[in-house]
C-alpha cells in the first residue's frame, strides 16, 4: 500500500476488507524502520499493543460491525499525551522513565472511532520549541531537507506524516506547535478553538492556551480526526459544553461570496520573500473561487509574541513545579547533608533542559513579587485586547488568511538565540492567546540551495468556527496540488 | 511601565545576578554560576521584547486569564474508578511498602 493514502481511502479499503487494519499498520512500520533513521520522527512505537489492537478492529469488521470512520488507520501520538501502558517522555530526561498509567481523552475516542494509535512521536521537551531540536532524545529532522528542522513543537508528529509513515498524527499547539510544523512539512495541520478538544492526558504546559489537534495529508482527513476528537469531557472541565458539529458536511460547499480577510501586518517585510509571493498567490486563488478579500488591520500582531512570553512561561513555571522528583520521574541520589530543597532543585536543574529552564526562570520571574503587575497583569490586559481586535476584525470578514510562519524550515542549529527562535511564531500565538481556531496547509515551496521546502497558508476563524474554517481551507486545497508533492525520503537517507 | 511599583522594585532597571538566583530559588533550579550568567543575559533579551507591550494602552481593560469566559463547573460527587496504587508507585523513584519515599522532612531538633 502507499503509505501517502488518505484516511477516507485506506479507512474504506480496511471496512470492505480489501486490506486488513494488520497490514495498514504493518506497512507503516515497515516503512518507519527504514526511514525513521534518517528522520528520527517516533520516540517509540508499541507493535504488540497495536498489533492487538488492530487484530481487534479485523475481527470486528469480520463479524460485520461498524468500526468507526477510522478504522483500522494507524495514529501517531505526540509524546507529551498520555497512552497505556507506553512511556510518555514529553522530550525530558525527567520523565525518561515515565509509564503512562492511563490513556487521555483523546486516545480513547480514537479507539472508540476505530483508529490504531501506534507509536509516540518526539517533540521539544515538554513543547517548548518551534523545531523539535529542544528533544532531549535528539532532534527530528525534516523530510524535505534533514539538514531542516520539521518546525516544533509537535514536530515528529508532523514529519512522520509528510514522510507517510502514515496517514495523520496528533499534536498539541500553545502558540503555534501544531500549525508551524505543518507549514515547515508541508501538511495540513489543525489547532482547534480552545476547549473543542479535551486536554485531559495532555502534559500541561499553558493550560490556557493548550489545545489538541490533528496533523493529515488533506484537509477532509483533519476534519475526519477532529470528529473523533471533539467534544465535552467529563474529565476536562474547561471543554465547551456544547455538542461538536459535522465538520464533514460543508466540505464542499463552494465559497463563493465568502469573505476573506488579509490583514496587512501579515505580509511583513521582514518575512521571507517566498512567503509573501505564496499568499499573494493564495490571494488570486480565491478570488478566483469567488470569495471576497477584504483588506483589514490586526495590528496588535506587533506584541503577540511579547505577550505569549509573559503567559506561556507563567503557567509552565506553575504547571512544571509537578516534576519535583518526588512522585515520578527522575530524581537525583540525595547527598550528604543536603534535605528535600536540595533534592528539588538538583533533580528539576539536572532533568529539565536549557528551554524549559529558561521558561521557567522567565515565568517565575514574572510572576514575583514586584514584577506581577508591570508583567503578568500587563499581558492578561493586552490579551483581551487582542481578542477584541479578532473579535472586531471578524465583524469585517469570516475568515482570515496569512503566513503560518515568516520564513520556510531553518537549519538545525542555526538558531542560536532563543528570542529569534520565539519570533518564528509571530503568526500563531495570538490564535492561542483568543482562544479561536486556525488550521496551516500547504500552500507552496521556497526552493532553497536545491532544495524544495514548503510554506505554509494559515487560516484563523472565530472560536467555533471550524466548519467555515474547513471549508475555506478545503476549497483551496481542491484547486491547488501543493499537498500531492511528497518528498523523495530514498535520496534523503543516501544523503544523510 | 517604567516606575518602581508599591514594593520598590523597577522593571526597567537591569537584571542582577542575586535576583537571578533568587528566582532560580524560588523556582527549585539548581545551577551553576556559568548557568545563572547565562540565564542573567538571555532573561535581559527576552523581557527587552516583552517590553513592547509597554507601547499598548490597557487603560480600564480587564485582565483576561482565560481563552473562553466560563465560571465554575460542578458536577456530580459519584465515586468512580482511580488508579491502581501499584501501577501510581511504578512511576515513583523510591518506594517503602505502599509508600513514596522521601528524605527527612522535618528535622528531629525542630521538636516536630
Amino acid at each position: 500500500m502507499s503509505t501517502h493514502g488518505t484516511i477516507s481511502e485506506l479507512a474504506g479499503r480496511i471496512r470492505t476488507r480489501e486490506m486488513t487494519a494488520v497490514a495498514a499498520l504493518e506497512a507503516c512500520l515497515g516503512s518507519i524502520d527504514r526511514y525513521d533513521g534518517t528522520i528520527s520522527s517516533f520516540q517509540c512505537t508499541s507493535a504488540d499493543i497495536a498489533r492487538a489492537r488492530a487484530e481487534a478492529i479485523d475481527r470486528r469488521i469480520d463479524a460485520g460491525e461498524d468500526v468507526g470512520p477510522l478504522a483500522g488507520v494507524p495514529i501517531a501520538i505526540k509524546d507529551n499525551i498520555v497512552t497505556r501502558g507506553e512511556p510518555t517522555t514529553c522530550g525530558s530526561r525527567i520523565l525518561e522513565q515515565f509509564q503512562s498509567p492511563y490513556d487521555a481523552t483523546v486516545i480513547h475516542r480514537l479507539n472508540d472511532a476505530g483508529a490504531v494509535p501506534f507509536g509516540k512521536t518526539r517533540c521539544d521537551e515538554f513543547a517548548m520549541g518551534s523545531g523539535t531540536e529542544y528533544c532531549a532524545f535528539g532532534p527530528v529532522h525534516n523530510p524535505w531537507d534533514t539538514s531542516r528542522v520539521p518546525g516544533g513543537s509537535s514536530g515528529g508528529s508532523a514529519a512522520a506524516v509528510a514522510a507517510g509513515f502514515c496517514p495523520a498524527s496528533i499534536g498539541s499547539d500553545t502558540g503555534g506547535s501544531i500549525r508551524q510544523p505543518a507549514s515547515l512539512c508541508g501538511v495540513v495541520g489543525l489547532k482547534p478553538t480552545y476547549g473543542r478538544v479535551s486536554r485531559y492526558g495532555l502534559v500541561s504546559f499553558g493550560p490556557s492556551l493548550d489545545q489538541i489537534g490533528p496533523f493529515a495529508r488533506t484537509v477532509e482527513d483533519a476534519a475526519l480526526v477532529l470528529q473523533a476528537i471533539a467534544g465535552e469531557d467529563v474529565h476536562d472541565s474547561t471543554t465547551i459544553d456544547t455538542p461538536a458539529e459535522d465538520y464533514l458536511k460543508d466540505l464542499h460547499v463552494p465559497i463563493d461570496g465568502l469573505r476573506i480577510g488579509l490583514p496587512r501586518e501579515y505580509l511583513d517585510a521582514g518575512n521571507d520573500p517566498a512567503v509573501n509571493d505564496m499568499v499573494n498567490a493564495a490571494v488570486e486563488i480565491y478570488r478566483g473561487l469567488g470569495a471576497e478579500i477584504v483588506d483589514v488591520q490586526l495590528p496588535l500582531t506587533d506584541v503577540g509574541i511579547a505577550t505569549y512570553y509573559v503567559i506561556g512561561p507563567a503557567e509552565a513555571s506553575s504547571n512544571l513545579a509537578r516534576f519535583d522528583g518526588i512522585r515520578y520521574g527522575r530524581r537525583v541520589a540525595p547527598g550528604a547533608g543536603e534535605g528535600l530543597f536540595d533534592l528539588y532543585a538538583r533533580s528539576r536543574g539536572e532533568g529539565f533542559g536549557a528551554e524549559v529552564r529558561r521558561r521557567i526562570m522567565l515565568g517565575t520571574y514574572v510572576l514575583s513579587a514586584g514584577y506581577y503587575d508591570a508583567y503578568y497583569k500587563r499581558a492578561l490586559q493586552v490579551r483581551r485586547l487582542i481578542r477584541r481586535e479578532f473579535e472586531d476584525v471578524f465583524q469585517q470578514c469570516d475568515v482570515l488568511m496569512g503566513p503560518t510562519t515568516p520564513a520556510p524550515a531553518f537549519r538545525i542549529g542555526s538558531l542560536t538565540d532563543p528570542l529569534s527562535m520565539y519570533l518564528c511564531d509571530r503568526y500563531t500565538v495570538n490564535a492561542n492567546i483568543a482562544g479561536i481556531c486556525g488550521v496551516s496547509l500547504p500552500a507552496g515551496f521556497a526552493e532553497v540551495e536545491g532544495r524544495s521546502l514548503p510554506l505554509g497558508l494559515q487560516l484563523q476563524a472565530p472560536a467555533l468556527g471550524e466548519r467555515t474554517l474547513l471549508r475555506a481551507a478545503r476549497m483551496f486545497e481542491a484547486n491547488t496540488d501543493h499537498h500531492d508533492r511528497t518528498p523523495d525520503l530514498d535520496a534523503m537517507a543516501m544523503d544523510s | 511601565m517604567t516606575t518602581p511599583d508599591a514594593s520598590g522594585n523597577h522593571p526597567g532597571s537591569p537584571i542582577t545576578i542575586d535576583e537571578v538566583r533568587h528566582v532560580a530559588e524560588l523556582a527549585r533550579l539548581a545551577m551553576s554560576d556559568a548557568e545563572l550568567e547565562a540565564c542573567r543575559s538571555e532573561l535581559v533579551s527576552i523581557l527587552g521584547h516583552i517590553a513592547t507591550i509597554d507601547g499598548v494602552n490597557v487603560e480600564g481593560v480587564a485582565p483576561m486569564a482565560h481563552a473562553i469566559d466560563m465560571s465554575n463547573r460542578l458536577s456530580e460527587d459519584v465515586p468512580g474508578d482511580s488508579l491502581a496504587v501499584e501501577e501510581v508507585l511504578a512511576n515513583a523513584p523510591a518506594v517503602e511498602d505502599r509508600f513514596i519515599a522521601v528524605p527527612k522532612v522535618l528535622d528531629p531538633g525542630d521538636g516536630a
